[in-house]
């Protein structure tokens, strides 16, 4: 079947070369970091964008920088690409790689390396979860901001990779605004260190360079990133409207008021059921909307912001309004939302968006996002960070049916292009990848592309890292 | 995700089925992060996605197993944690279920992996043939270090290393008590004997008779039954699991049709999940699912069970007790939190060991198959289960109880056990020892 994302052609000079790399790697590393049987190779062929694949040359599993080092250093030396990796659950094909390269895995780099309270600081090899952040010192107080909805997976250096958000970003901030410092493996095996304990550094923010950068400026194998004290209490309350409006039209209105709750999100009626079917945390089912609006801070704090959000969701008709009563209900609501994407595949295939709009524009994109969606004869499910106005838009469909693959990607398409002319963007948290990579002429022009392409060159003059990515393939240098 | 079979495949039930389960798998790879090899070995080939992965290439292209894929589907401990975490509800049981079996009829495995395999298979689930393989081994204790050192012996020493000390007292299982004088009966209930437990430790299903008898209920021995197949059946030899698993439904139907059954009570964990799933194992058979699914429907885990007979809450006790989850009871059969509220009616303060999730290694003969894995998450558990400072480790398998109990000087006991000590029974040995 042919596809609408079109990959690199393959190097011959590396496929014809395959035994002879792979005789080379395996000098490099021990023999259990190191794939090369073609039926050992087939599983790393995709990540959580499952319906582009490619089959790579080999995967290294380096266990060490010098392990990583040592391979960055070899492939750069005989133009290999290389495919850097964590957990594979990129939805953008953040990790997907191609025929002619070396997946680069850091899922053997599961150390905590420093917990340090003091400096409010953690240092961890990159393949670290980041769910095992929060939980290595959640007994002592604190917790890892970043969320995102993959977190018991994903791990560190791909948060990096792709500026991970996730549900409680609208007041702490994404991967960059959290992240302190990182140890960087270029593409020549020089290993270097940037940023440190400290919030910022003397001289250029590289370190905000290579946050969202997708691998291509290097390898992150190591990170420091913040520590948070967690608040005195934490209360998910359930908000429930009649239509997706009017659930809208209360986000807008909760933002415009100042009011910054810890989250905002947003399912409408198929996430709702989704979720509700795996996570039974008892959302309300005979809702057109929902939102999960998180508070935090002690009783009095609480009180009060919700007092405010329940008076300006009255406004909005809100029909139910539910205050979760313990801990275990919390986590319930929360892992139902968190697991809305997989959830989803107990119905139907499914890709997920991520574009990201102004606040006042929510209701209408969500129309426009329905309409588009049926245009092409499929449905969809809506399931987001509301108080960013980061969409998430899922579309279902059946891979098995090529024509209704195309036209889920097609309807994809149309709904980032519908997020750019809204003033919004293509990307709020996953990233790039292969998935939005066309798409990048709607966002900037030539000049800014070709900008961001010297930078790129700068540390890896001959794009060799994650090379299918981010840039659209024509009209590159 | 995507799949490709052809139509012709597809005509076979099982590729059918397995095509269903493959459809659901979206690929998000949220079940690694809680899978035990994947956690400790870090390559995606150890994991649910990877191995559902190489399933899926294999039954596609129809192809004989290979030497890599073995390899990691045999890494696999069938502990189920995946299926919990799993948001799309992949049913990884049954297709890797559907993978051993293909891969014992279409893989020579290498001579000494073959015999280990069929010696486990020949003694393990006949009590008398485990009787005296045990006290061999115990002659064979002194050997261990020497087969740990040749690779192809490794799984030799390690089942030798797992011996326990002592001798398991013969089960006294042709006199159960009668129910208790004063109770009314409030049920008749078959227990399962099953194999290696009975040999292991007779005192679980001992206690247990004693419980039940205690609160009215009438525990019998249903004649003709045995091992419920599970130890066979997760080394994919099929054949041999299925006829198992009809000589128990044989057994049990014979007495719900007579006697009369409320329940079939399964003491060990790993082997109550089989039986819960006889319906949809022998689903193929026309003469038998219909009563296999009866049978399934009838099995509960005695913790289930108990909780149904309202125990009375009792005085707290000073005993801590660190509950040890197992894999086939919180994964294969979703019973979490019973067992725990039955120690906690009991008296007893009940401490959770991080890492819950995890499995402690044993699962079924892994611990044998596959000792280096088995070694690294047993020493992970024990770190954890340690952490708590519990007086003593309760547990609702078997295997659990021997793998861990090999690595802890903390007593370690069938929740059962303890039950029945709190409400009457006599303090268990391994307690009044220690
Ligand atoms: S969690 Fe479920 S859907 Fe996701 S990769 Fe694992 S088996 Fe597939
Ligand atoms: S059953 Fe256990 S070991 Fe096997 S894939 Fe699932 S989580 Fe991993």
């Amino acid at each position: 079947m042919s596809q609408a994302i079109e990959f690199l052609v393959p190097r011959e000079s590396v496929l014809s070369r395959r035994a002879a790399i792979i005789a080379d790697l395996a000098d490099l590393l021990p023999p259990e970091c190191l794939v090369h049987e073609p039926r050992g190779l087939a599983p790393f062929e995709t990540d959580a964008f499952i319906s582009y694949r490619r089959v790579p040359l080999a995967v290294a599993l380096p266990r060490t920088t010098t392990q990583v080092a040592a391979v960055l250093k070899y492939c750069n030396r005989y133009d290999i690409p290389v495919v850097p990796r964590g957990a594979g659950t990129s939805l953008s094909g953040g990790a997907i790689p191609q025929e002619d390269a070396v997946v680069l895995c850091l899922s053997k780099m599961t150390r905590i390396l420093e917990v340090d309270y003091a400096n409010r600081a953690a240092t961890l090899q990159a393949g670290v979860t980041n769910l095992s952040i929060s939980e290595a010192v959640g007994i002592d107080g604190f917790f890892y901001a970043p969320d995102p909805s993959s977190q018991l997976a994903c791990t560190i250096g791909g948060n990096i990779g792709m500026n991970s958000g996730g549900a409680h970003c609208l007041k702490y901030g994404v991967t960059t605004n959290n992240l302190l410092g990182v140890k960087l493996v270029l593409i020549d095996g020089t290993v270097i260190d940037l940023g440190g304990k400290h919030l910022d550094a003397a001289g250029y923010d590289l370190l905000g360079l290579v946050c969202g950068s997708e691998g291509q400026l290097g390898v992150v194998t190591e990170a420091t990133v913040r520590l948070i004290a967690k608040p005195e209490g934490v209360r998910p309350v359930l908000f429930g409207f009649e239509t997706c409006e009017e659930a809208g039209a209360c986000v807008t209105d909760i933002i415009a008021a100042g009011i910054i709750p810890v989250a905002i999100e947003f399912m409408d009626k198929a996430a709702i059921e989704i979720c509700e079917a795996f996570a039974k945390a008892g959302y309300p089912l005979d809702v057109g909307a929902l939102l999960i609006v998180e508070v935090e801070g002690s009783e009095a704090e609480m009180d009060a912001m919700l007092a405010s959000i329940v008076e300006i969701a009255g406004r909005h008709g809100v029909k139910t309004v539910r205050q979760c009563q313990s801990a275990t209900e919390a986590a319930l609501i929360w892992k139902g939302r968190k697991s809305a994407f997989g959830a989803t595949g107990r119905i139907a295939d499914y890709i997920c968006m991520d574009g990201t709009v102004p606040l006042g524009k929510l209701s209408y994109v969500l129309n426009r996002t329905s309409e588009i969606v049926e245009s092409f004869g499929l449905r969809v499910a809506n399931v987001f960070h509301a108080g960013d106005g980061n969409m998430h838009p899922l579309i279902l469909f059946n891979a098995n049916d090529p024509i209704e693959a195309a036209n889920a990607e097609a309807a994809g398409n149309e709904i980032l292009k519908l997020c750019v002319e809204a003033g919004g963007c293509l990307t709020g948290e996953h990233g790039v990848g292969i998935e939005k990579r066309d798409l990048m002429r709607y966002q900037y022009s030539q000049a800014d592309l070709a900008q961001q392409m010297e930078v790129r060159a700068a540390f890896d003059e001959k794009w060799l890292l994650n090379p299918s990515k981010v840039f659209p393939l024509d009209g590159r240098a | 995700m995507q799949t490709s079979f052809t139509p012709e495949q597809l005509a076979d039930p099982q590729i059918a089925e397995s095509e269903k389960i493959l459809r659901r798998c979206v690929h998000c790879g949220f079940c690694t992060a809680t899978c035990p090899t994947y956690v400790t070995l870090g390559n995606e080939l150890d994991s649910p996605r990877g191995r559902i992965y190489l399933i899926k290439e294999m039954l596609e292209n129809d192809r004989p197993a290979d030497e890599e894929t073995v390899t990691h589907i045999d890494r696999c401990l069938s502990c189920l944690s995946c299926v919990s975490t799993c948001p799309s509800g992949v049913d990884y049981m049954h297709l890797v279920d559907h993978a051993r079996a293909h891969i014992e009829k279409t893989y020579r495995r290498p001579l000494s992996d073959r015999l280990i395999r069929s010696l486990l298979a020949k003694i393990l689930p006949y009590p008398a043939r485990f009787r005296t393989a045990l006290t061999l081994a115990r002659l064979g204790r002194p050997l261990v270090p020497l087969f740990g050192r040749v690779p192809a012996l490794a799984p030799l020493a390690a089942m030798l290393a797992l011996v326990p000390k002592a001798a398991g007292r013969r089960a006294s299982r042709s006199v159960p008590e009668t129910p208790g004088t004063g109770s009314q009966k409030r049920g008749r209930v078959a227990i399962l004997s099953g194999c290696a437990q009975s040999v292991l430790d007779p005192g679980i299903n001992a206690a247990t008779h004693r419980l039940l008898a205690r609160f009215g209920v009438e525990v019998v021995v249903a004649p003709g039954e045995g091992c419920c197949g599970a130890l066979v059946h997760h080394m994919g030899r099929e054949d041999e699991a299925l006829e198992f698993a009809r000589r128990n439904v044989d057994a049990w139907i014979g007495e719900m049709d007579t006697n009369g059954l409320d329940a079939i009570i399964v003491t060990a964990s790993g082997c109550g999940t089989t039986i819960k799933d006889y319906g949809r194992m022998l689903r193929l058979d026309p003469l038998y699912a219909e009563k296999a699914g009866r049978v399934s429907a009838l099995a509960r885990d005695i913790s289930e069970y108990l909780s149904t007979l309202d125990l009375p809450v009792l005085e707290p006790r000073r005993l801590s007790v660190a509950y040890h989850s197992a894999c086939s009871l919180q994964h294969g059969q979703k019973i979490t939190t019973l067992p725990k509220n039955l120690l906690k009616a009991a008296g007893f303060t009940v401490r959770e060991p991080a890492e819950g999730h995890l499995c402690c290694g044993s699962a079924g003969t892994y611990n044998i198959l596959q000792p280096e894995i088995s070694g690294q998450l047993k020493a992970r558990k024990v770190r954890n289960i340690e952490a708590t400072k519990a007086d003593v480790i309760a547990a609702g398998n078997i295997g659990c109880m021997t793998q861990i109990a090999s690595g802890t000087a903390i007593p370690i006991l069938h929740t059962v056990e303890l039950l029945d000590w709190a409400y009457g029974g006599p303090e268990p040995v391994k307690l009044a020892k220690g």
